[in-house]
């Protein structure tokens, strides 16, 4: 398995080179003048600004120069200074980072314990009606628009049946925990304040909810497959000889089987996670990478934008690294290679 | 030897698929504690089917009717809670792949601790652990306690055999169902299962039934013998008086496949033509396409199980097979 | 019997009533229909104001209106144009690109697959929506350089896709005689191994069309896709998100689109049952 694992890793440094090239290529050869992806409209007439920007990024130098000065300052952090906020956009993301790093796990919770209970109960009454309609539940979540039934259930829980609080991570008047992760429930825990911790609870509910919901299809989908395949091996027919009933075999015969697929599955749905954090969070108004990278997008602020693309392919690369050693690591055929 | 009551008794079995076919017609056969009862079939003929019908494990949708009594306890129609209080407590069934029976990801010890907790609830893990420890070590698997640690993909085809057996045999049942014990076994590891089983039905006084197409594994190891074709019994008796008196071209037409290792030059014949479909048996006897003396009242009427000589047998001519018995041993078998 | 036959009489043998795919085929072709035919019998006109702003759902209005007094359900209707074009549009350039990607890098292999499939990697390597939203910022606002954007993304799926089948075709035995026949590598590629790669780029494409309106509407919910007054449904629904209390206005063209991509949905499904039997 130490094999498999290297032979990941070692792939990952190139990609990351070829997501930078993207990146570069974006930022310098998409305008007709390639100050203006760095340089703000606005800060266009103050020549101070234009002519640091120039240095930076070795504007009047030749493209492959060019290329390594971005590359050299993509390594040192440097992803550019936002139009909109004027800060480092680094600083800008990882001040928002926490937000929807929460919102991202919450959801991801909900999307895969509802994906595997949808997928159990589908294949326990395959081509019955529970089946049915676990099937539709879940294709339901992956063809509807995330930003649309955010909005709709925000409108129907928040204005019509009072359930769930405003906008934002925590009530207005909610004090905030000290920081510890960023993760406000985590922080609020820690710092024993247990109403905080109720009151950040609250504020994710729908929101991850929504965003959950968006995964359990696939998840489900697998789980279901899975499950169908594991209940048709011989094993399942030597554990009910043995005397197990409906349940055991289900949960403690076929399910752990079922899931070694599904692990695959349940990492890659972070790249679904992501793209609908983006639209969660602009529903929602919840302040994370998502809503600022459509708030950039919508102003054209190339730095953030482009920067947050980084950031996101980075985090992609490195969450599919991780699902696939955790894979490896699950499947014990694989582990004791 | 009759006036002991029969361990296992079945009557009249029939199998019938969702679909209305007919897989097992009619079957009767009994067992008593201590023996050994082979179950010998192509595939096809019916016989895993009526053993999974014994366990209350039909294939899905298939519809079970007739008799099975388990020292007199009616199976057929018992309610599952019953029946899962007996598999693995008082019936234990063996699997013919045992890469494929047990849980790739749980270990072996684990599996068979399952198997004993499942009957004996109030058991704290540590001591069915144990216990699993013990059985590991009764069907000879060296090293009991490092193996019991590990998955099946890290034992040999012989060892995860045993494994099965130790799963199987965890609570003493009465009755052990072997279903191909050794199809998937090296020839060399195979004498050696069967010596474990045999071994296991001495020391915790079982019943062994062995089902296979294997008229090796049948003439060195059990007692009594059925051979079933197309979901009937066409023969059965004592397994000496099936081997050198057979009365069923069938069972014959299996004989004749067998090498002898004597050196005899007899020919080896395999019985031509295959099994029927489920779907499309033929008319009257069951075997006679396939069959050498097959006359016209083969063709129109199906032969009833009865006594002939010293077996039962549903062949219309049995007596002309009296006639030609060529008295012909089979040198592989070791008969006591 | 031929290759054919066998294929067309496994082909007769799949095809049964299914519910789910007469459904899907009835919402797509309604709304084809309506995209071709809306002119002639709608009641309003989408882009003038025809009632008072922010009218709840009434006889008059079946859905309302919005906040320029435009009739929600008429606009509704004309959504389905911008969708269906972009839609069409982008699968149909994806499958092409991506498709002739796939089968250069899985026929011809050696550097020539490495070097295509990282591009593959590096494109898929973006999560699609930051992907879509940093080039269509880039290109700029507009329906148009939405469609190019979604297309960037999408077209690295049907590479894999196209790469896999050929991968597998070509390790069958009829290739091999073919080769060994003397056809030329061009005569392979077209006549012998892509005829027989398309049925999971064509069950992909046809569950694609769903997601592929879902991601140009989220770019014109951000506001780089269709711009005002244009009534495409992503920016509709912006424009409902702005009236939160009005949720009429977001309501019909958030039923647009999921009407839409789950009659593809089920199509696609019903597709994969009959072209690919042993999938399920």
């Amino acid at each position: 398995m130490t094999q498999y694992v290297l032979r990941r890793l070692i792939s990952i440094p190139l990609l990351l080179l070829g997501v930078a090239t993207v990146a570069f290529f974006l930022s310098h050869f998409t305008q007709a003048d390639p100050l203006s992806a760095l340089v703000s409209e606005r800060q266009m007439n103050n020549p101070e600004v234009v002519a640091a920007a120039k240095q930076r990024w070795g504007l009047d130098r030749s493209v492959p120069e060019q290329y390594l000065i971005y590359i050299k300052n993509l390594v040192t952090g440097d992803l550019g200074v936002s139009f909109r906020t004027r800060r480092p956009v680094l600083a800008d993301i990882a001040e928002r980072l926490p937000a929807t790093l929460e919102l991202v796990i919450f959801a991801m919770l909900f999307g895969t314990v509802s994906g595997i209970a949808l997928g159990v109960l589908a294949s326990r009454f395959h081509d019955r009606i529970p089946d049915y309609l676990a099937r539709l539940l879940a294709l339901l979540g992956s063809t509807v628009p995330v930003f649309w039934s955010g909005l709709l259930l925000l409108y129907l829980f928040t204005v019509k049946f009072g359930w769930i609080p405003g906008p934002g991570r925590l009530d207005a008047r909610a004090v905030a925990p000290p920081f510890v992760t960023g993760l406000l429930t985590v922080d609020a825990l820690v710092a024993g304040q247990f109403g905080t911790f109720l009151n950040a609870l609250h504020h994710l509910l729908l929101p991850s909810f929504v965003l959950g919901w968006s995964v359990t299809g696939i998840i489900s989908r697998l789980v279901r497959a899975s499950m169908l395949d594991a209940l048709g091996q011989d094993y399942i027919l030597a554990a009910r000889a043995k005397g197990a009933g409906e349940a055991r075999t289900l949960l403690r015969h076929a399910l752990p089987n079922a899931m070694i697929p599904t692990l695959t599955i349940i990492g890659y749905s972070f790249a679904y996670l992501i793209t609908g954090a983006v639209l969660t969070e602009a529903v929602f108004a919840w302040p994370g990478i998502g809503s600022y990278a459509v708030d950039s997008a919508r102003n054209l602020d190339y730095p953030a934008i482009i920067g947050v693309s980084l950031i996101g392919a980075t985090a992609f690369l490195l969450t599919n690294l991780i699902t696939d050693v955790a894979y490896a690591f699950a499947n014990p055929r694989i582990r004791l290679e | 030897m009759a006036g002991t009551t029969p361990l296992l008794e079945v009557r009249d079995l029939r199998v019938t698929f969702r679909n209305g076919v007919e897989i097992v017609r009619g079957v009767n056969f009994r067992t008593e504690a201590g023996k050994v009862l082979g179950i010998v079939g192509e595939s096809g003929s019916g016989k895993s089917i009526t053993m999974r019908a014994v366990m209350g494990l039909p294939p899905a949708g298939a519809k079970v009717s007739g008799s099975i009594r388990l020292h007199g306890e009616e199976l057929v129609g018992a309610s599952e809670r019953r029946m899962r209080a007996l598999r693995g407590s008082k019936i234990g069934l063996i699997f013919q792949d045992p890469m494929t029976a047990l849980n790739p990801v749980i270990t072996v010890g684990k599996l068979i601790a399952e198997a004993v907790r499942l009957h004996n609830p109030g058991m704290p893990a540590s001591k069915a652990w144990q216990r699993a420890i013990e059985l590991l070590e009764l069907v000879a698997v060296p090293q009991p306690e490092v193996r019991a640690n590990q998955y099946v993909h890290e034992f040999s085809g012989g060892m995860r055999q045993r494994a099965m057996i130790a799963m199987a045999v965890a609570n003493n049942p009465d009755i052990l169902i072997a279903d191909e014990p050794t199809t998937a076994l090296d020839v060399t590891v195979q004498a050696q299962i069967l010596d474990v089983l045999k071994g296991l039905r001495d020391k915790l006084s079982m019943g062994l039934i062995l089902i296979t197409h294997d008229l090796g594994v049948v003439a060195g190891s059990a007692d009594d013998v059925i051979v079933m074709y197309a979901g009937k019994i066409m023969e059965s008796g004592k397994v000496r008086d099936i081997f050198y008196h057979t009365r069923h071209p069938y069972t014959r037409g299996l004989l004749s496949c067998l090498p002898t290792i004597t050196g005899a030059t007899s020919r080896l014949e395999p019985i031509p033509g295959s099994p029927p479909l489920l779907s499309a048996r033929p008319q009257g006897c069951p075997f006679h396409p396939r069959c050498p003396m097959a006359r016209e009242v083969c063709r129109a009427e199906e032969p009833v199980l009865r006594p002939v000589d010293n077996v039962l047998t549903a062949c219309h001519f049995a007596e002309e097979l009296r006639a030609e018995d060529s008295g012909r041993p089979n040198a592989r078998a070791e008969l006591a | 019997m031929s290759v054919a036959a066998t294929a067309r009489t496994q082909f007769m043998t799949n095809l049964r009533f299914r519910p789910a795919l007469v459904l899907g085929l009835l919402i797509v072709v309604f709304w084809v229909f309506v995209a071709l035919t809306i002119d002639l019998w709608a009641v309003y006109d989408p882009l003038k104001i025809v009632g008072r702003k922010l009218q709840a759902p009434s006889l008059s209005h079946w859905l309302g209106t919005d906040a320029l007094g435009r009739d929600v359900l008429i606009r509704t209707l004309y959504g389905v144009r911008y969708s269906l074009a972009v839609s069409v549009v982008v699968v149909v350039c994806s499958v092409a690109i991506g498709s002739l990607v796939g089968a250069v890098a899985g026929f011809f292999g050696g550097w020539i697959d490495s070097v295509l499939m990282r591009i593959v990697d590096i494109t898929l390597a973006f999560p699609p929506v930051l992907l879509a939203m940093a080039v269509a910022a880039s290109l700029g606002p507009g329906l148009q350089n939405a469609a190019i954007a979604v297309i960037v993304v999408w077209w690295p799926v049907y590479a894999r896709l196209m790469r896999g089948q050929v991968l597998d075709v070509i390790s069958r035995d009829h290739i091999e005689a073919a080769r060994a026949g003397g056809a030329s590598s061009w005569r392979l590629l077209t006549k012998h191994i892509l005829p027989l790669s398309w049925t999971p780029t064509i069950i992909s494409a046809t569950m694609d069309f769903g997601q592929v309106v879902l991601l140009a509407a989220s770019l014109s919910f951000i506001g780089l896709g269709a711009q005002p007054p244009a009534p495409e449904w992503g920016a509709m629904i912006s424009d409902g998100a702005a009236q939160f209390y009005s949720w009429w206005v977001a309501f019909g063209p958030g039923m647009g689109i999921l009407t839409l991509g789950l009659g593809f949905n089920f199509i696609g499904d019903a597709l994969r049952d009959i072209l690919d039997p042993r999938e399920h």
